[in-house]
């Protein structure tokens, strides 16, 4: 539906080779993460600079076609998934770190650049940027500015929204702002934290300035095995409740442990346990050390048979080699992984462990867990088979059941992957009407024809009306 | 016209929820979230404009309207989760009061914002005014998960959760948290917790400013992870001498380390204060901001700090000062006429420094505005905001100044 007179003036300002709308050539961006939306965009624009996606969003403000921001591509909610009406920008090419800071801890850098080779660019500094998503080896900062993506680490570090300082964005009429300031303090009300999270419907935020932190100077790694679920839950509470704050606590179930180790990532992790719980502790080594030592009597105190412990970086990998590839190693078990992502209060981990495992068994379906569990933020990822209709239903409806239990038990529909198009019926489950007529409104400020990744995060049926702005731009 | 409102007022509320301030204005003092609304809806209706007030412990109550709205009756402690660490707490309860609470179950609230200890909790979150902590704990935006607001025109928006990890929708929550009420009333918020530290240790040094900046630049190199490393001005922590607090938190072990790599640092006399000298010792610093009527803080990081310091003690003065040392905040507080205000935000500005108003008497904060100037594009897009959240103008907040200062 993009005209070839569109094709050509996008081929003008970046160069005609990085323009594609040919069928074939649209393939790999028919999807994100999500294995149930799939979608060919009306073409893929893939600008070098900041100016260039400056003109390209103006090109499509004047044309009025709509438009959607793409990192990498590893979204796990269709974020990054666009109509045939709309056009696709790729921001793959901007992957330049603009600048260090290392006295005040900041980087400048573009939305493209991969997370992982951030910490890595700055390792050498003794600094490191912290939110750590699984997919950080592929993933990239404007994604995780976009869906305010966390990892384990953020347990103790906090997440994208955290760390983040100032943001140059393109606004979908091809204006420019910058937000925040580099010195953290917001000038005038907070936009920069408005903006993270906000599932590229804002803007594209084109220069992102970050907080680094100093590599912690000692770090251990425990990993207990539990006979339940629910003991390895009660543990979680119990350390919280001692005031340390591990930097990473992550669970995981006999489900996903058995995946892992019948993969070739196989870490040693004990198959017959029913949950392994990974807890790590960062700091001043005399701290960690003390620390360790009252976090590995709570864990025993609390029912774990063993508890394995780590403080060299080769046996620290290897704790956490299963956990890091876990998603991988369930990818494994059948054609189709739907990840989920939701978070309950933390002292309701014990019982929605039950609630899912009831549900997966009425179901009929194979469900794995691996999660942040120290701040409630669960994964029960669903192993199933597309092509068969029958399951993709039954997947659809346990889902659903999930979400609505953690809704129930005072939780959140998503922790860190964002609504984009899976979630949107789940939103009216948390905000009523008039919230989310506010949350539209504010969109609208930002982008009042709703161009920017239209159709994503707030169901607009679903809105009671706000006025809006008099006055925004068109 | 003020008969008119208080008798509507009265009309909605009931006898028990209007009275009349000093000076003869109509209060509403609703005591609950949809009493708020129901006073906003019928302001935004007759086009009347509000004052809120918290705990009314603010300077003057001062800036002119129809009726003002306090926040004291919603003073409630809804719900305390030990296990979740988190707390929903109504707009109005004085944080003294939530302190105590908290500390009977084991867990307190990491924020110590300027002020007297009733301040109300929703002031310093329409303001953002977290104070030495913050090196630690972070802005008052990290300790909030969500929260209910009152719009000008009388809407219930019920941004975030109650969870500490959560991205559904748009974080509307960022606006309200230092929106100084400009985006709606705040009725109620979900704060996130901690455990009560089994160890709380302040040390003092004393000496020449530069010395002390210095060795705080040092501390910070050395990573210390100090609860909070404050420099103070002599006048704000009552001393001879300018000072350098730092306070560790956290388990025996961690402190006891944090203490003893602090020793060697910045060939200073680090003097620990005796427990029960600890929270006297925060408390008066939180409330030496109170000599003058205008405070401003400033947000700059690491060498900036000495230079700002110098920026203001040449344009003010150095009299009630602190700094947050790796946290990137600086406080000022004391008088001054507007144009000099109004220069020193100048020259910050031109350092890429931002300089936000706290608080000061309404024809100052009217004059300069909370924030002043945005960066281009920015004030265009926060003045659509407002009219998003308050279509009739009723909240009388001056974000804004009215001095010509225009977009930079
Ligand atoms: C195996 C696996 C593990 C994962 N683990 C985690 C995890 O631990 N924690 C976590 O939080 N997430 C996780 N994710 C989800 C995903 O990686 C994150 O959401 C990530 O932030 C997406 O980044 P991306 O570059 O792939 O963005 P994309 O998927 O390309 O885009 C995501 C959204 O961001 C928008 N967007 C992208 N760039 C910009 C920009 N510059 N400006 C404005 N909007 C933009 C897009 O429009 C879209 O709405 C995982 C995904 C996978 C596949
Ligand atoms: C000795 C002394 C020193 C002080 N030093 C400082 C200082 O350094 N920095 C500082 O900020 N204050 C300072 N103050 C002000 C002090 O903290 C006030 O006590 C405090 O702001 C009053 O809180 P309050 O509950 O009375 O709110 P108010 O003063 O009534 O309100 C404060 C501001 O917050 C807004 N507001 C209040 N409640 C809400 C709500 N629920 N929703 C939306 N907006 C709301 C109001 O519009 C107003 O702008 C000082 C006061 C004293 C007496």
């Amino acid at each position: 539906m993009i005209g070839p007179a569109l094709v050509e003036a996008l081929g003008r300002i970046v160069g005609p080779k990085w323009v594609r709308h040919r069928r074939a050539e649209l393939r790999t961006y028919t999807m994100d993460g999500l294995p149930t939306r799939e979608s060919y965009p009306g073409a893929v624009v893939m600008p070098g600079t900041a100016a260039q996606v400056r003109e390209i969003v103006r090109l499509l403000h004047l044309t009025d076609v709509p438009f959607v921001a793409r990192g990498a591509g590893t979204g796990l909610s269709g974020g990054a998934v666009a109509d045939p009406d709309a056009v696709l920008v790729s921001l793959t090419r901007l992957n330049r770190i603009l600048s260090v800071d290392r006295a005040r801890r900041r980087a400048v850098v573009e939305p493209g650049v991969v997370n992982a080779r951030l910490s890595e660019a700055v390792a050498p500094l003794g600094l490191y940027y912290v939110p750590d998503p699984s997919s950080q080896s592929a993933c990239t900062v404007g994604g995780n500015v976009a869906e305010n993506a966390g990892g384990p680490h953020c347990l103790k570090y906090g997440v994208t929204t955290n760390h983040i300082v100032q943001l140059d964005v393109v606004l979908p009429d091809g204006s420019e702002l910058r937000l925040g300031s580099t010195h953290g303090e917001p000038w005038g009300p907070d936009l920069v934290g408005l903006f993270v999270g906000s599932e590229g419907m804002f803007g594209i935020a084109t220069a992102i300035t970050v907080r680094l932190e100093p590599l912690p100077p000692s770090v251990r790694t425990m990993l207990a095995d539990f006979p339940t679920v629910r003991a390895a839950s009660e543990a979680v509470s119990s350390v919280i409740a001692t005031g340390i704050v591990p930097a990473a606590m992550e669970m995981m179930d006999r489900a996903c442990v058995a995946a892992v180790e019948a993969s070739i990532y196989a870490a040693g992790y004990p198959t017959d346990a029913a949950a392994v719980l990974l807890v790590e502790l960062d700091g001043q080594a005399d701290a960690v050390a003390a620390e360790a030592d009252i976090v590995q009597a709570i864990l025993l105190e609390r029912g774990a048979r063993a508890v394995r412990s780590a403080s060299t970086p080769g046996d620290r990998a290897r704790l956490w080699q299963g956990r890091k590839k876990a998603f991988g190693a369930m990818g494994r078990i059948a054609p189709d992984l739907a990840v989920q992502d939701a978070v309950v209060p933390r002292s309701s981990l014990p019982d929605i462990m039950d609630r899912i495992a009831e549900i997966r068994d009425r179901h009929a379906l194979s469900i794995s867990n691996v999660f942040h569990a120290g701040d409630g933020n669960l994964h029960p990822n669903i192993s199933f088979d597309r092509r068969d209709a029958d399951v993709v239903r039954r997947v659809h409806v346990a889902c659903t059941e999930i979400m609505a239990a953690c809704v129930e038990a005072g939780g959140s529909i998503t922790g860190e992957h964002g609504v984009g198009s899976d979630k949107l019926g789940y939103m009216p489950l948390i905000f009523d009407a008039e919230t989310l007529g506010a949350m539209r409104a504010v969109r609208r400020v930002f982008d009042p024809a709703e161009r920017a990744n239209p159709g994503k995060v707030v169901p607009i049926h679903a809105c009671r009306e706000w006025r809006a702005a008099p006055g925004a731009r068109l | 016209m003020s008969d008119v409102v208080h008798g509507r007022l009265r009309a909605l509320l009931g006898t028990a929820g209007v009275e009349r301030d000093a000076a003869g204005l109509p209060r509403a003092i609703p005591d609950s979230a949809d009493a708020l609304s129901l006073v906003c809806r019928l302001a935004h209706d007759e086009g009347w404009k509000i004052r809120i007030e918290g705990q009314g412990t603010w300077l003057p109550a001062d800036a002119p309207a129809d009726l003002a709205v306090s926040t004291r009756a919603l003073d409630q402690v809804v719900s305390v989760s030990p296990a979740d660490l988190v707390a929903t707490v109504q707009a109005g309860t004085p944080l003294e009061a939530l302190r105590r609470r908290l500390a009977d179950e084991g867990m307190w609230l990491a924020l110590d914002p300027p002020g007297r200890p009733e301040r109300s909790l929703g002031s310093i979150m329409a303001t953002a005014t977290a104070g030495p902590l913050r090196h630690g704990f972070g802005p008052v935006r990290d300790h909030v998960l969500g929260c209910t607001v009152a719009t000008g025109d009388g809407r219930l928006v019920k941004a975030g959760g109650r969870v500490v990890k959560n991205v559904a929708g748009y974080d509307l929550t960022k606006l309200q948290v230092g929106g100084f009420g400009g985006f709606g009333i705040i009725a109620e918020a979900h704060l996130r917790l901690r455990a009560l530290p089994r160890a709380d240790v302040t040390l003092l040094a004393r000496g020449m400013r530069d010395a002390l900046t210095s060795a705080a630049r040092d501390a910070m190199a050395a990573e210390l992870v100090p609860a909070a490393l404050e420099l103070l001005s002599p006048a704000l922590a009552a001393e001879a001498d300018w000072v350098l607090a730092a306070r560790f938190v956290g388990t025996d072990a961690a402190v006891q380390g944090d203490v003893r790599r602090l020793a060697p640092i910045g060939n200073l006399a680090w003097q620990p204060l005796t427990p029960d000298k600890t929270a006297p010792f925060w408390s008066l610093v939180a409330r030496g901001s109170q000599g003058g009527p205008v405070t401003l803080r400033l947000g700059v990081l690491g060498n900036g700090v000495d230079d700002t310091i110098d920026l203001l003690a040449h344009d003010l003065d150095d009299n009630l000062l602190s700094a947050g040392a790796g946290s990137g905040m600086i406080r000022w507080t004391g008088d001054a006429p507007v144009e000099r205000l109004r220069a020193v935000r100048r020259a910050a500005a031109a350092r890429e420094i931002p300089m936000t108003l706290e608080r000061a008497p309404w024809p100052v904060r009217r004059a300069l505005g909370h924030f002043g100037a945005y960066r281009e594009g920015v004030g265009q897009l926060v003045g659509q905001l407002r009219d998003t959240f308050d279509p009739g103008q009723c909240l009388q907040v001056a974000l804004e100044g009215s001095g010509g200062d225009g977009e930079r």
